[in-house]
């Protein structure tokens, strides 16, 4: 009974260990096995959270809000604007495997907006300068 | 203890952080120790400082009461040199009120908040204290409630102060604490949960990332506080996963709190004990539903459960649970220090103490603030707020969400409590207000909203599976110019099934901004459906009369 309240914590494990960000099938089966649950229910619940991917990701995620006060402050010209940078669509990858497009619920940075998450690090106040500024600093980092 | 002559505060919110506050703290300490000062003068990372909708970053110097805002990696030198070597204030990098002296008094009247209006509780450390550094939050008079009621007080009297408090929830519901707490007492076994939900995840919502980020251990020590009383054994804290420095911060308090005895066996020598940790979530609104948190803990898709049972008698894992929020929480250490009755001389009948609030959209100041119960929304947005930008008119408020309610400029003189702003079928909620300014569309802000709960629906049942999807479908055949005047009576029905039929409460409050909007702006609906007109011109309408 104890071991199954870490599910989530361990498919955060798995995923956050896996280089490509995702939850593979085959990790996915191990965890089951382990656990002795059905490999279907372990799907289920990775499926139900935004946070875990069944798909390969980029190597940094960037999760952009478009909720209601990101979205009163223009989030969807950023959106479009990622997606022109990126040359990926939301839920891509870059060809180079860098970034992967996603779209996050509220970031609770509303007061900031628009927002969004590159990895663990919060960026606000967007505009299509400041977006291509940060996506090229992490360009030139890698 | 070493002795200091002074003390920087560096702001090292999320958004503080964003700005590049942890550069300028390693240059402070830096340049200090270049000029060395660094027996004498001690930079602290601390919480907000209140210019949260700036991306700058702020410190405050103790004891001259100065804020220095926005300052730079490049600046440091001069006010390093300047201020704390020589003595003299550096002007011309002080916060702008433009030139003259800015002392903290004048800070907190003129910047952050109307200290006639505002009342700080809850958020009295953040900006004060360093988050990550336990003794300064003992230093605070920290722990004094834990302390008072493990050594004075049984676990009833615990109940009763918080029950004579009258404070009520402020996850939204609003249910009355005390009495929570007293269902959940008598429910026996040897283990009982005490969970608290972090999982702040309504749009426009951003009040718990404060305490946690600025003040981490006054809400450990309501849960601390709340399990002494309800006979707990061991908790959790549920917390979004993309929370990532409200974790980080929330994990060295626990920490800390083993260390001190303030957390695990025996704590502070006495036969009570509580074993907590934390829990992050996945990115699933419905998780910030009680049952439906308690099932995710589990490992579980997080889908709510049918009540009753009610958590207090069979949550986790069956056991008895008591789920409260972070700002509820938080608000239990003063309670115990100062008395129920304290506590309830703040505020209006039915609606006690203070309430945080988030404050956005098209307003001059945007944060966190903390207001007695009792006062205008009209008053908040002007005085607080300072008034909608660009002196343009106000349209309306959401409040408290987006699962909240629809305000129109001549319902904001109702005061904030539950019962004045429950006969506009309206509630505090999750303390959320949202602004908007005539160049607003209702059906665009509508739609954003039916687009949230169309992907946060979990799908377990019909109503709200097919309800948000058909309410997002039909409010995109009206912003695109492909509605129909029937549209808006299905809009309705739709919305009064999901209020009626839902499971749980998403489903229920998901169409309520909606409903308000086709009450309380019906022309502009009527405008796009009829005269294919988005008369804000925010909607792009793809077939108009000329085509």
């Amino acid at each position: 009974m104890e071991e199954k309240k870490h599910l989530l914590e361990q498919l955060h494990d798995i995923q956050d260990a896996d280089k490509e960000h995702h939850l593979s099938t085959k990790k996915v089966v191990e965890l089951s096995e382990k656990h002795g649950y059905s490999p279907a229910k372990v799907y289920g619940v990775e499926t139900f959270y935004t946070m875990y991917s069944t798909k390969p990701r980029g190597k940094h995620i960037i999760r952009i809000c478009e909720n209601q006060s990101c979205h009163m402050a223009n989030a969807k010209n950023m959106i479009h604007h990622l997606e022109k940078k990126l040359e990926t669509h939301v839920g891509g990858t870059t060809e180079d495997g860098l970034f992967t497009l996603e779209l996050s619920s509220c970031l609770g940075m509303c007061s900031v907006s628009p927002a969004m998450m590159i990895d663990d690090v919060p960026y606000g106040n967007l505009t299509e300068d400041r977006i291509d500024e940060i996506i090229n600093s992490y360009k030139e980092g890698k | 203890m070493k002795f200091y002559r002074m003390h920087v505060l560096v702001a090292e919110d999320t958004r503080s952080i964003m700005a590049g506050a942890k550069r300028v703290e390693e240059a402070l300490k830096e340049e200090i120790r270049i000029a060395g000062l660094e027996d004498e003068i001690r930079v602290v990372p601390t919480g907000s400082l209140g210019f949260s909708d700036k991306d700058q970053v702020a410190i405050a110097i103790y004891p001259d009461n100065i804020i220095y805002c926005p300052v730079l990696v490049s600046t440091v030198p001069e006010i390093v040199k300047e201020h704390f070597l020589k003595g003299r204030i550096v002007k011309a990098l002080a916060h702008p009120m433009e030139q003259k002296e800015v002392t903290m008094e004048e800070r907190t009247s003129e910047n952050q908040m109307n200290l006639d209006i505002q009342k700080r509780i809850l958020l009295q450390n953040v900006g004060k204290i360093d988050p990550e550094n336990i003794q300064e939050y003992i230093a605070a008079d920290g722990y004094v409630a834990l302390e008072k009621a493990l050594f004075d007080m049984s676990p009833e009297k615990v109940i009763e102060e918080v029950k004579t408090s009258e404070l009520r929830g402020r996850g939204g519901a609003g249910f009355p604490t005390g009495l929570k707490w007293q269902f959940t007492r008598p429910n026996p076994g040897p283990v009982k949960y005490v969970i608290c939900n972090a999982d702040e995840g309504e749009p426009g919502t951003f009040k718990d990332r404060e305490i946690m980020e600025g003040d981490p251990h006054k809400m450990i020590e309501g849960m601390i506080l709340a399990t002494y009383a309800v006979g707990g054994t061991h908790g959790y804290i549920y917390i979004r996963g993309e929370y990532a420095l409200s974790i980080q911060r929330l994990q060295k308090a626990i920490d800390d709190c083993y260390e001190y005895g303030l957390l695990g066996k025996n704590i502070l020598g006495t036969e009570f004990c509580f074993e907590l940790c934390i829990h992050s979530g996945a990115g699933a609104y419905i998780c910030g539903e009680e049952t439906a948190l308690i099932n995710s803990i589990e490992g579980k898709r997080g889908e709510p459960r049918k009540k009753p049972p009610y958590p207090p008698s069979q949550g986790l894992w069956q056991k008895p649970t008591l789920v409260n929020n972070v700002e509820t929480f938080a608000n239990i250490p003063a309670i115990i220090s100062n008395g129920g009755e304290w506590y309830q001389s703040i505020g209006v009948e039915g609606s006690r103490g203070t309430k945080l609030f988030s404050l956005m959209g098209d307003i001059n100041w945007k944060g966190t603030i903390e207001i007695p119960f009792g006062t205008p929304v009209g008053d908040i947005i002007d005085n607080v707020g300072h008034g909608v930008r660009y002196d343009r008119q106000l349209k309306g408020v959401i409040l408290g969400g987006s699962s909240g309610s629809l305000l129109v400029p001549e319902e904001l003189t109702t005061p904030v409590d539950f019962h004045a702003l429950a006969h506009i079928e309206a509630g505090p909620g999750s303390g959320s207000i949202v602004v908007m300014d005539e160049t607003r569309c209702i059906v665009d802000i509508c739609l954003n909203i039916a687009e949230f709960f169309r992907h946060e629906s979990c799908g377990k049942c019909t109503p709200c599976r097919e309800g948000t999807a058909q309410i997002c479908h039909l409010l995109e055949m009206i912003a695109s110019g492909n509605g129909l005047p029937e549209d808006i009576d299905h809009l309705e029905k739709i919305s009064q099934t999901m209020m009626d039929a839902s499971f749980c409460p998403l489903g229920q409050t998901a169409p309520s901004v909606l409903r308000q909007a086709l009450k309380k702006y019906r022309q502009e609906f009527l405008d796009h459906v009829h005269g294919n007109n988005c008369p804000a011109e925010v909607c792009n309408m793809n077939f108009t009369e000329e085509d």
